[in-house]
C-alpha cells in the first residue's frame, strides 16, 4: 500500500519511524510538512527525511505545499497528520476533501474535521467509493471505533461513558494521590509535558467534548457538533473537594457521557466509587460501552503519544489494505 | 434499601400473594410480613405491614404494580425519604447564602439536605462542600439535583454530580 503522509510533527514521525522498523507492507510516495514537501512514485528514503526534518527542520522542499503532495502524489490512501486549527478544522480539512475527491482513502488523527464535518466528509467517501478512518482521533491507542464499527456487529449500542482526556485524569490523580491545588497539579503536568503551555483545550473540557462527538457522529449518526456538548471542565476542583469525596471512598474524574436516549451529550467532573472500572490512573484513558446484547465492555488503555497515536493509524491503514485494496 | 410498607387490601384469598409476587419480580427480599387483623372489625379490609430489601431505583416499579393490583399503599416506610445522593459544591458556598441554598431544597416537600460537610480553607478561597440528598423516589432526586444545579448556577457554584450510568 502506498501512502503520502500530510504532517510531520510528533505523530507523523512516529508512523514514518514505526514504518521503518517493522515494514508492514507500507510504501510513503508523498510527504509533507507545512512548509515543504517531497514526492516519490518509488517510496521516499525515510531515515532521510527524519534526518532532514531533525536538522533543518524541513522534510523536503519548499517549492512543494502539501495541497502539491495531496493532489500529485501516487498513493491509495493520505495519512491526514497535521498540526490543525480546532475552530475551523484547517487545513487538514481541505486536504482530506481534495485526497477524497481524487478517490483516495483517508486515514487522520485530526479531530477538527471529523468533530465539524463528519456528515460532508462521510458522503463526500461514499460517492467515490472510498473511506474515511479516524480512529487516533479518540482514545489514543484503545480501537474504540473499530470495535464499535466492526466487532460489536449486531448490538446495539445504548450509551457510553469515558476517561477522554489524559492531562485532565493526570492533573485529577496528582491532586488525589498528593493533595495537590489545580495549580500545583497542571505545574507538573507541565513539567512532564503532559500540558499545552495553553491547558485551555485540555482542561476546560473542550478535547473530551471534540472525542465525544465524533464517537456519537459514529455510533448514533446524530450530526452533533461542540455546541451540542454541555462542557464542564476541572479547572475550578478543589484539593478539598476530592478529599471529601474520598471520605465516602469515591474520587472525581472528567467524564465524558452519550446517551443519546436522553438526550444526554455531556462533560463533566464526576463522583465516581473507588473500584469503578472507569478509575484508570495517570494519562490513561477508558471508555465503557453499555449494549444490548454484550453488556458493559470497558476498555483501557494509553490515551496521548507519537507511538500510541501511530499504532491507531497504522491500524486503519493496514485494514484498508486488507478490506478496501484495489482503490484507484 | 431497607423499606417498610403499610397496605390496606381486601380480606380475600389470594390478595396477599398478589402482593408479594410483584415484590419479588423487582427484586426484592421480605424481611417480614406483619397481619394487623382486628378481630372487631367487620370492614372486610386487611393491614399488613412489610418490610423488604428492594434494589435501588425499584420502589416506583413496585408501587406502581401494587396499586395496579388494587391494593392501597397507606404508608411507605419508617423514614418517608429513602434514597440519598451524595454530591460536592465548589465555590463562595456561605457568602452566597448556603441556608438558602438548603433551604431551597427542603421547601419542596419531595426532597430534604441530610447532610452538609463543609471545609473552608482560606479567607477568601472557594470552599468545597459534600451535600446529601434525601427523596422517596428516583423521579424526585432527579428533580432535586436539577433544581440543586440551577439555584447553584445563579450563585457561581460549580455542583460534581456522581456517575448514575443508565440509571
Amino acid at each position: 500500500m502506498r501512502i503520502a503522509i500530510l504532517g510531520f510533527g510528533s505523530v507523523g514521525r512516529g508512523i514514518a519511524r514505526v514504518i521503518q522498523e517493522k515494514d508492514p507492507g507500507i510504501t510513503v510516495t508523498g510527504l509533507a510538512d507545512s512548509r515543504s514537501g517531497i514526492m516519490d512514485p518509488e517510496g521516499i528514503d525515510l531515515p532521510a527525511a527524519l534526518d532532514r526534518k531533525e536538522k533543518k527542520g524541513l522534510c523536503g522542499d519548499r517549492q512543494v505545499s502539501p495541497l502539491n503532495v495531496v493532489d500529485g502524489a501516487e498513493y491509495d490512501a493520505l495519512v491526514e497528520v497535521s498540526p490543525t486549527r480546532i475552530d475551523d478544522g484547517e487545513p487538514a480539512t481541505t486536504h482530506i476533501v481534495h485526497a477524497l475527491s481524487r478517490g483516495k482513502h483517508v486515514v487522520t488523527s485530526n479531530k477538527g474535521p471529523i468533530a465539524l464535518a463528519h456528515r460532508r466528509l462521510h458522503a463526500l467517501a461514499v460517492s467515490h467509493g472510498v473511506q474515511l478512518r479516524y480512529e487516533a482521533t479518540v482514545c489514543g491507542a484503545i480501537p474504540v471505533l473499530h470495535i464499535l464499527q466492526h466487532d460489536l456487529l449486531g448490538n446495539q449500542v445504548q450509551a457510553l461513558h469515558g476517561v477522554m482526556n489524559g492531562t485532565c485524569n493526570f492533573i485529577l490523580t496528582r491532586m488525589e494521590d498528593e493533595g495537590l491545588t489545580y495549580d500545583q497539579a497542571l505545574a507538573e503536568a507541565r513539567e512532564m509535558g503532559y500540558a499545552e503551555a495553553d491547558p485551555t483545550y485540555d482542561v476546560k473540557g473542550i478535547d473530551a467534548a471534540l472525542k465525544l462527538v465524533i464517537l456519537a457522529n459514529t455510533v448514533w449518526d446524530l450530526g452533533v457538533t461542540l455546541d451540542d456538548v454541555e462542557i464542564t471542565g476541572i479547572d475550578l476542583i478543589t484539593p478539598e473537594a476530592i478529599r471529601l469525596a474520598c471520605d465516602r471512598e469515591t474520587t472525581i474524574r472528567l467524564i465524558a457521557e452519550a446517551i443519546p436516549e436522553k438526550g444526554l451529550l455531556r462533560v463533566s467532573p464526576r463522583i465516581i466509587p473507588q473500584g469503578h472500572p472507569l478509575l484508570v490512573e495517570g494519562t490513561l484513558n477508558a471508555v465503557t460501552l453499555h449494549t444490548d446484547l454484550a453488556g458493559e465492555l470497558t476498555f483501557i488503555g494509553k490515551g496521548a503519544g507519537s507511538v500510541e497515536t501511530a499504532s491507531a493509524v497504522i491500524g486503519d491503514l493496514l485494514y484498508l489494505g486488507e478490506h478496501h485494496a484495489g482503490a484507484h | 434499601m431497607r423499606a417498610s410498607m403499610k397496605l390496606e387490601m381486601k380480606d380475600t384469598p389470594g390478595q396477599l400473594v398478589s402482593v408479594l409476587t410483584p415484590i419479588s419480580e423487582c427484586g426484592g427480599n421480605i424481611i417480614a410480613v406483619i397481619h394487623q387483623r382486628d378481630p372487631d372489625s367487620d370492614s372486610g379490609v386487611l393491614d399488613v405491614q412489610i418490610v423488604l430489601d428492594l434494589p435501588e431505583g425499584r420502589l416506583d416499579d413496585l408501587v406502581g404494580q401494587i396499586k395496579r393490583r388494587g391494593v392501597t399503599i397507606t404508608r411507605i416506610g419508617k423514614e418517608r425519604l429513602f434514597l440519598q445522593r451524595s454530591l460536592l459544591m465548589i465555590g463562595h458556598i456561605m457568602h452566597t447564602d448556603i441556608s438558602d441554598t438548603v433551604d431551597q431544597i427542603d421547601r419542596t416537600g419531595y426532597a430534604e439536605v441530610s447532610e452538609l460537610s463543609l471545609v473552608m480553607p482560606a479567607i477568601n478561597e472557594r470552599s468545597s462542600a459534600r451535600i446529601t440528598l434525601k427523596t422517596a423516589t428516583a423521579t424526585d432526586m432527579n428533580k432535586a439535583v436539577a433544581l440543586l444545579r440551577k439555584v447553584s448556577a445563579a450563585k457561581e457554584i460549580l455542583i460534581v454530580e456522581p456517575l448514575e450510568e443508565c440509571g
